[in-house]
């Protein structure tokens, strides 16, 4: 029921209600997913669905500082576990 | 950017993992929340990479697994009159409740359907409006936004046939519930990240103030989990109890306002009974009086909860406390198995037994 995979925003459209919706691509899956809650999401963009809802959109520079932290600590020997 | 793949990296976890031995000098107990979480631990042998003084308590995340055995009853009893559709997740129509599944009850001629969302079964019930449309939605703070959407939709459009079984349950109180146990081991916590992207982690301060216990949110991939326990350790060691987030592509501190509205909008905080837990002070979301109409308890006079019992060979109470590993159960394996689930824990794909099952089965015991 969680899916923990981030998905990336193919296309956008605004359904009935003027609420946005939009075709996700999860690897080779796609699916229609609610926009009601990202309405910011632009195609391109990376959301969290959970249900068929996108519940947050990503952050790139985040991500991209979380990642920096660890290319910066030197890894360890081989062999040294 | 592919968001999957660079939180995997070998050479990223190894140095995750040596930060962490680094930093660690003592024992130390921390639990991870959510079943997602347990699910990357188990799969990825996160713990051959952890000091051997660092021990992981796999938390209660997982919906399926405490969505109290009551409720699966009265879906079930709801399913069997007759003259509706019942749709729910495909993790819910296994999980064992008093009297048997929901997939029993379909054998017996309920029409069950599963949907991957309830904005799907809104769908169900747009197209046959004459037919009443039960979705039986359970979740923490990440399904409650879906659910609250499909009865906003349902609300707008007039839909008079759609109904909603509610059982949503709210994460950080069964936080300070495990914590008030004084059997409880825990001295810090990996929260579940995806429930803090839509509600924040405004509810946290208290927590880590009231316990003097770290909270760190943490992510989902091996490389979140080792970041997430080195934040946590660092704190430990110090003697510090803070709230951190370890996973700031995904939290801010505000989740999303969106969804946290229409949750508001819809569900009112309620007490709530939690699988394993007991009554969860504040634990749980109640559709407000102002949806009567779109709440199946309420248009469908489904009666009051009782008290059932659970099948005394399962000890899944203890594992969702932490108190006991899915492998140290008598049952595990022999008894119990995904095919035929004593208990919830061993049905989801998010329930620590299965998570073990699926990954770390021991061979059969051999024959005597």
């Amino acid at each position: 029921m969680c899916l923990a995979v981030p998905g990336q925003l193919l296309e956008r459209w605004l359904g009935p209600g003027e609420i946005a919706y939009g075709r996700v691509a999860f690897g080779a899956v796609r699916r229609e997913v609610c926009l009601a809650y990202t309405p910011e999401a632009q195609v391109g963009d990376y959301l969290i669905v959970h249900v068929g809802v996108a519940i947050q959109r990503l952050d790139e520079a985040a991500a991209r500082a979380t990642l920096a932290l660890w290319a910066t600590i030197d890894a360890l020997p081989e062999g040294d576990g | 950017m592919r968001w999957v793949e660079e939180f995997r990296d070998p050479a990223a976890i190894h140095a995750a993992a040596a930060a962490l031995a680094a930093a660690t000098t003592q024992p130390w107990t921390i639990m991870e929340v959510c079943g997602g979480q347990t699910h990357t631990i188990v799969r990825w042998s996160l713990p051959e990479l952890l000091p051997p003084t660092i021990e992981l308590i796999h938390g209660p995340g997982c919906p399926v697994c405490v969505t109290p055995i009551e409720i699966i009853d009265q879906a079930r009893a709801l399913a069997l009159r007759g003259g509706l559709t019942l749709a729910t997740f495909g993790d819910m129509i296994r999980v064992p409740g008093s009297r048997g599944d929901l997939l029993s009850a379909r054998a017996e001629g309920a029409d069950v359907r599963v949907v991957s969302s309830p904005l799907d079964a809104l769908r169900l019930a747009r197209e046959r409006p004459d037919r009443p449309l039960v979705m039986f939605a359970v979740g923490f703070e990440t399904t409650a936004p879906a659910t609250a959407a499909a009865i906003e939709f349902a609300a707008r459009e007039r839909l008079a046939n759609f109904t909603v079984l509610a059982s949503h349950v709210r994460v950080p109180p069964a936080m300070a519930m495990i914590l008030s146990d004084e059997r409880c081991r825990v001295q810090g916590f990996l929260a579940a990240g995806h429930v803090c992207a839509v509600v924040g982690t405004g509810e946290y301060p208290a927590l880590v103030e009231q316990f003097r216990t770290p909270i760190v949110v943490t992510g989902f991939e091996p490389l979140d989990i080792l970041a997430g326990l080195l934040l946590c350790v660092r704190q430990l060691e110090a003697g510090r109890a803070a709230l951190e987030i370890g996973f700031r592509r995904a939290v801010r501190p505000e989740g999303n306002l969106a969804a946290r509205a229409a949750i508001d909008r819809v569900f009112e905080v309620i007490d709530a009974p939690w699988r394993g837990l007991g009554l969860v002070p504040a634990g749980g979301l109640s559709i407000r009086p102002s949806f009567a109409s779109f709440d199946a308890v309420r248009r469908f006079d489904v009666e009051p909860t009782v008290a059932a019992a659970e099948d005394r060979r399962c000890h899944a109470a203890e594992v969702l406390r932490g108190l006991l590993r899915p492998p140290a159960c008598p049952e595990f394996g022999v008894g119990c198995t995904p095919e035929r689930p004593l208990g919830a824990p061993m049905v989801s794909t998010e329930g620590a037994c299965a998570a073990y099952y699926r990954h770390h089965r021991p061979p059969p015991k051999a024959a005597r």
